[in-house]
């Protein structure tokens, strides 16, 4: 579903459509334009008060522009050690879930065997449990095994939910290839390895990082299943979550627009290695 | 190739659906210091689960609907324009539709409670005007709650429409101009019926998380706006009412279950995945 739409994303080209009156175009032009703005407005306020200079505890009203949180963007330390954490959950975890994970979507693409369909739907049930309900599951499963809640619980739990979307993801990317490449690389005289190295690996691997920057970003923005399975630990969405209750320091929207500006970053450049790889 | 993965996920999601069962149906005994479960098919838990939060559960169904109805309304211009009409910029604005998600969740929401706070600008504005009463909130309303609901998770109902309206050949659409259909019927016999599947897939993509969802019930909301989500949550983790809780969490699931089979069954769509 949103794997599929995430995969497919990207690979589009440009369409029109004749005829259409124009004062409708324009009218659903602004509409859509609209719903962006709405889409941002939440990031222009993020942003905006990672500069604000609160008086209280709270960095909820605009007080005065400074730039002294920006100066110290690790002045809180516990803050620091919690996004350290999260960076370290969601890498460990997807590194194990992209193995599972492609293993199945590879399985699934490329063979034919008894029980696929349950396989497929074996997969997208995890996707449709709601988090909470998830979470409260393997609480009680923790607590069954008599585990204490921590680091592996949640690195646990993130791989549980990962396997299926890094699967899904990769599996829809395989969908379209053409596997006689490798009979191809055969007949040509390559062996074996050197047809998976040269032929199957570079065909896939483009899957397999999408699938995994995907995960990623759901492992490091997990909240709720975390919440019932971390114990004391503290990842960042944890962090942020007690901040709300008790001080919400400005530090929070710095980190927030760095990880932001990063991330648009990392965006860009893809984009322009993509389009570099196939122009050139 | 796939035992390792049907192996894990055997282990971490079927049997913690077991203990959740199990634990359901369970009554608490020991003393406060020493709580212990005994299994003894207690379905009291589930009575109790209906009786006491009633409320909470329907209006968690009652919030999830109207956000997801909220977001097809919002995402299908959106959808529709980055599909037909944004020509080189399509993958700029599918870019930008993606951006503000790689904020964490939470931040967002917290930024919505600054935007609808009740000395912010959105209050005085719409005051100011006389669509809100003098003494009027946004925040800690109802409203405020299907907001974020609608808020965070739209992209997953962008996402699934785009690709749908992404495949509809436009030729089909100039036939059916052609065979002299109005806009208004090219839309509704043509567009609407070919972007189902991602209406199906959207929607329940919002619609699911949504409905289990505390975190906008509880920046945005009030103690009159709990969800059923609170209730799971403060019952596993606050009061500690593990068989209760787990009740909560079953029925959850299981409403969930029979609503998305009507609904896939009523829109009829085979290629869900």
């Amino acid at each position: 579903m949103t794997t599929q739409a995430m995969a497919e994303v990207g690979t589009a080209e440009p369409k029109r459509v004749k005829g259409t009156p124009k004062w409708g175009d324009l009218l659903l032009r602004i509409v859509a334009g609209l719903v962006l703005l709405y889409l941002f407005l939440p990031i222009f306020v993020i942003v905006l008060f990672s500069f604000n200079d609160p008086k209280g505890k709270f960095n909820y009203s605009w007080q005065g522009f400074t730039l002294k949180n920006w100066a110290d963007p690790f002045k809180y330390e516990a803050l620091t050690d919690a996004l350290k954490l999260s960076l370290n959950v969601a890498a460990v975890s997807t590194l194990v879930a992209i193995v599972l994970g492609s293993l199945v979507a590879i399985a699934l693409v490329r063979q034919r065997f008894r029980g696929q369909t349950a396989v497929d739907t074996f997969l997208v049930i995890p996707l449709t449990a709601p988090e909470v309900v998830m979470g409260a599951a393997l609480l009680t499963l923790f607590l069954d095994f008599g585990w204490v809640a921590g680091y592996t619980t949640i690195v646990i739990s993130h791989i549980a939910f990962e396997i299926s979307f890094i699967a899904m993801t990769v599996r829809a990317r395989m969908r379209g290839f053409d596997w006689t490449l490798e009979d191809a690389s055969m007949d040509l005289g390559a062996s074996p390895v050197r047809t998976f190295f040269k032929v199957t690996l570079p065909l896939i691997v483009p899957g397999i990082v999408a699938a995994g920057m995907l995960s990623f970003a759901l492992s490091l923005d997990d909240f709720i299943i975390t919440y019932f399975v971390s114990g004391s630990t503290v990842t960042y969405p944890l962090y942020v979550n007690a901040a709300v209750k008790a001080a919400v320091p400005p530090q929070i929207n710095v980190l927030a627009t760095a990880i932001l500006v990063i991330s648009l970053i990392l965006l860009a450049v893809g984009t322009l290695y993509r389009r570099k790889r196939i122009e050139g | 190739m796939i035992l390792p993965a049907l192996v894990y996920l055997g282990i971490f999601f079927v049997v913690p659906f077991y203990s959740l069962a199990r634990t359901s149906l369970s009554s608490s005994g020991g003393s406060v210091y020493l709580p212990t479960l005994e299994f003894n098919w207690d379905f009291a838990n589930y009575l109790e689960a209906f009786s006491h939060y009633q409320d909470q559960i329907i209006r968690s169904f009652v919030y999830a609907i109207t956000a997801t109805v909220l977001c097809l309304l919002l995402a299908f211009p959106l959808a529709y324009v980055i599909a037909f009409k944004a020509g080189r910029y399509k993958n700029l604005i599918l870019g930008l539709v993606i951006l503000p998600f790689f904020v964490t969740f939470l931040i967002r929401t917290i930024a919505w409670k600054t935007i609808l706070a009740d000395d912010g600008w959105v209050v005085g504005a719409l005051g100011s005007i006389g669509l809100l009463p003098s003494e009027g909130r946004l925040l800690s309303t109802s409203w405020a709650v299907i907001g974020g609901l609608t808020y965070n998770w739209i992209i997953f109902m962008i996402l699934p429409l785009y690709v749908s309206l992404e495949k509809i050949d436009p030729r089909l659409i100039e036939a059916s101009k052609d065979l002299y259909s109005t806009n208004r019927r090219s839309f509704t016999k043509v567009i609407l019926p070919l972007s189902m599947p991602g209406v199906l897939a959207g929607s329940l993509l919002v619609f699911i998380p949504a409905s289990g969802d505390f975190i906008n019930a509880d920046y945005l909301g009030s103690t009159q706006t709990t969800m059923i989500g609170n209730v799971i949550q403060k019952q596993f983790l606050v009061v500690k009412d593990y068989p209760a809780a787990a009740a909560l969490s079953m029925v959850l699931m299981l409403i969930i279950l029979v609503g998305v089979l009507l609904y896939t069954r009523a829109l009829g769509t085979e290629d869900l995945v």
